[in-house]
């Protein structure tokens, strides 16, 4: 037997990240403007990073409990009820985690049995295939579409519904689309996931980033926290990708089984993480509401500059993505993004990335200094004019 | 709309309305009439460039002067703010609580020159008491903007 043949074989059922392969083009192209970043631009605010440094000086460098920080977890507990209106127990009902990212492999691997289904909007975030099959699952996608403004309804999830279906795994605001969902939207939902008793995970990273109306979380409607797990963390509001911090919150039982998991796998998250996020949390100055404005006025910079393309563009709600739709270039995603980056040195990531639906499509991200979306746009604006009147 | 408006001119006075329009989602027609609005009002005065003058050579020296004075009857400390402000070599003036009186910012070419002003013409004027100099040798941050070179953007070029 080969090494190869001795590794997981669900390993080898996974794909190879769409992404991956861009990148190293683009790393090893020179001048580049890249729109394919997906973790914001700014730094961590100050006053957060400084409780990081003061934390350190004082000494702490040693394990929390499994569960994290109690000082940390009762203020995870107050920013959910101002966030969503949710009461969290913060003994037994959150869980500090290394970033979102374990967050969303805790919760599958505490929910799924051999064979369940995990039902997944789709074009999506890509972590959640692979670690459904990794966590032994069946990930089954839904596609959604523009005209929806990618978003789930109640019909698109009857139709994947089926006896083996367990698990509804939400991500709005939306990587990569930037769509969210209202509380209409999410009521309508409410009867199929009651109906086929489904548990939901919520993966609410982008929370902060809503940028017409508030956010709402569908474990605020009545019966609904009981099924569903909220994931969190302080990469993209607060700027802290590099600190590895994220948490679950929901019913005791979940997060009970979670917990189990973590202790046995990585013991605990970072305590420096947990120190400065407690600061992040305590001290609210701004720092998220300024980062957030400026994300909206790029926003609105951009939804402008694709109109004057041509090119349809969803009108993106959430999150720092847009998902234009490049199909009037004749040109497929992958196409695109090469050509783009070769002729104009601007790096998008192809819509396929986030699977099959993604297809025609590209992902942009804002978060990019201002002056440098201008000049990316200027330079997407050129390029698809030359593309569209070559294929005239 | 006009809080937004005055923070985008704030940060870049290049901005033109239309700019601005779209950043905030209202028409340009809006934007120009609340900037003509905010113009008259003399809410906005000006339009200036901030210029790191450590990086031309040109730069000026400047001191922090802190003024002891005595109020003087019915007009208090504005007199002799007004005596001071006057002088193109001072370029802002302020009220301070605390151990001294007035906070006066002076700029000229060469220390000499700035030492000269503040025996000859600030602390000959009547009232004033004293006047303690402080060169200003390095700026780090003005108007809420650090002046050392830009941090370079430290992440991966694509990631998920
Ligand atoms: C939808 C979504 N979930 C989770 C993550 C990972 O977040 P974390 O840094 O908290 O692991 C990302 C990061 O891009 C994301 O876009």
């Amino acid at each position: 037997m080969s090494l190869e043949e001795k590794i997981n074989p669900v390993l080898r059922q996974i794909p190879p990240s769409g992404i991956r392969k861009f990148f190293d083009l683009v790393a090893n192209t020179k001048g580049v403007i890249s729109l394919g970043v997906g973790e914001p631009d700014f730094v961590t605010p100050w006053y957060i990073r400084e409780e990081g440094i003061y934390s350190l000086e004082k000494g702490y460098t040693m394990y929390t409990s499994n569960q994290g920080l109690l000082e940390l977890r009762e203020e995870i507990s107050r920013y959910l009820l101002r966030l969503t209106g949710i009461v969290y127990d913060p003994v037994q009902e959150v869980l500090v985690t290394v970033g979102v990212s374990e967050g969303v492999d805790l919760a599958l691997r505490a929910l799924v049995s051999p064979g369940d289904e995990v039902l997944i909007p789709e074009p999506s975030y890509v972590s959640y295939g692979p670690t459904t099959m990794l966590a032994g699952g069946k990930p089954v996608y839904i596609r959604t579409r523009p005209e929806n403004g990618f978003k789930l309804t109640p019909e698109l999830l009857e139709g994947v519904i089926t006896p083996k279906s367990k698990i509804l795994l939400l991500c709005y605001p939306n990587n990569p689309t930037g769509a969210v969902m209202t509380a209409d939207d999410l009521a309508k939902l409410l009867p199929v996931i009651a109906e086929h008793d489904l548990l939901v995970i919520s993966d609410e990273i982008y929370a902060e980033l809503t940028y017409e109306g508030k956010h709402v979380s569908i474990a605020s409607f009545p019966g609904m926290k009981e099924r569903t797990v909220i994931l969190n963390g302080f990469s993209k509001a607060f700027a802290m990708t590099g600190w590895r911090l994220g948490y679950a919150a929901g019913p005791k039982e979940i997060i009970a089984a979670m917990t189990k998991i973590h202790q046995y796998t990585m013991l605990c998250a970072p305590i420096t993480a947990q120190k400065a996020a407690i600061e992040a949390l305590r001290n609210q100055n701004g720092a998220v509401k300024k980062m957030v404005e400026e994300y909206n006025y790029r926003r609105r910079i951009l939804v402008e500059a694709f109109s004057e393309m041509g090119l349809r563009l969803f009108e993106p709600k959430g999150a720092f993505y847009a998902f234009p739709d490049i199909s009037a270039t004749g040109l497929s995603s992958e196409e695109f993004a090469e050509k783009l980056l070769f002729e104009e040195k601007v790096a998008v990531v192809p819509g396929s990335a986030f699977g099959p639906s993604g297809e025609g499509f590209i992902r942009i991200s804002y978060a990019t200094a201002r002056k440098d979306l201008i000049e990316a746009l200027k330079r997407i604006k050129r390029f698809v004019r030359k593309k569209t009147l070559k294929k005239q | 709309m006009e809080k937004e408006i005055l923070q985008l001119l704030h940060e870049n006075a290049k901005l033109t309305p239309k700019q601005i329009a779209t950043m905030l989602g209202v028409t340009e027609k809006e934007v120009r009439a609340k900037i003509k609005e905010l113009e008259e009002r003399k809410a906005i005065i000006k339009y200036h460039t901030l210029i790191n003058w450590e990086k031309t050579e040109y730069e000026p020296v400047r001191a922090l002067i802190e003024v002891k004075v005595t109020p003087q009857r019915e007009v208090g400390f504005d007199g002799i703010a007004r005596r001071i402000y006057q002088f193109d070599e001072v370029k802002d003036v302020y009220l301070m609580s605390g151990d001294y009186d007035l906070a006066v910012m002076v700029e000229g070419s060469s220390m000499k020159e700035v030492a000269l002003f503040v025996a000859l013409k600030l602390s000959t004027i009547e009232g004033v008491q004293s006047c303690a100099t402080h060169f200003i040798l390095k700026t780090y941050k003005h108007e809420g903007v650090i002046l050392d070179d830009e941090e370079e953007d430290k992440r991966l070029v694509i990631t998920p």
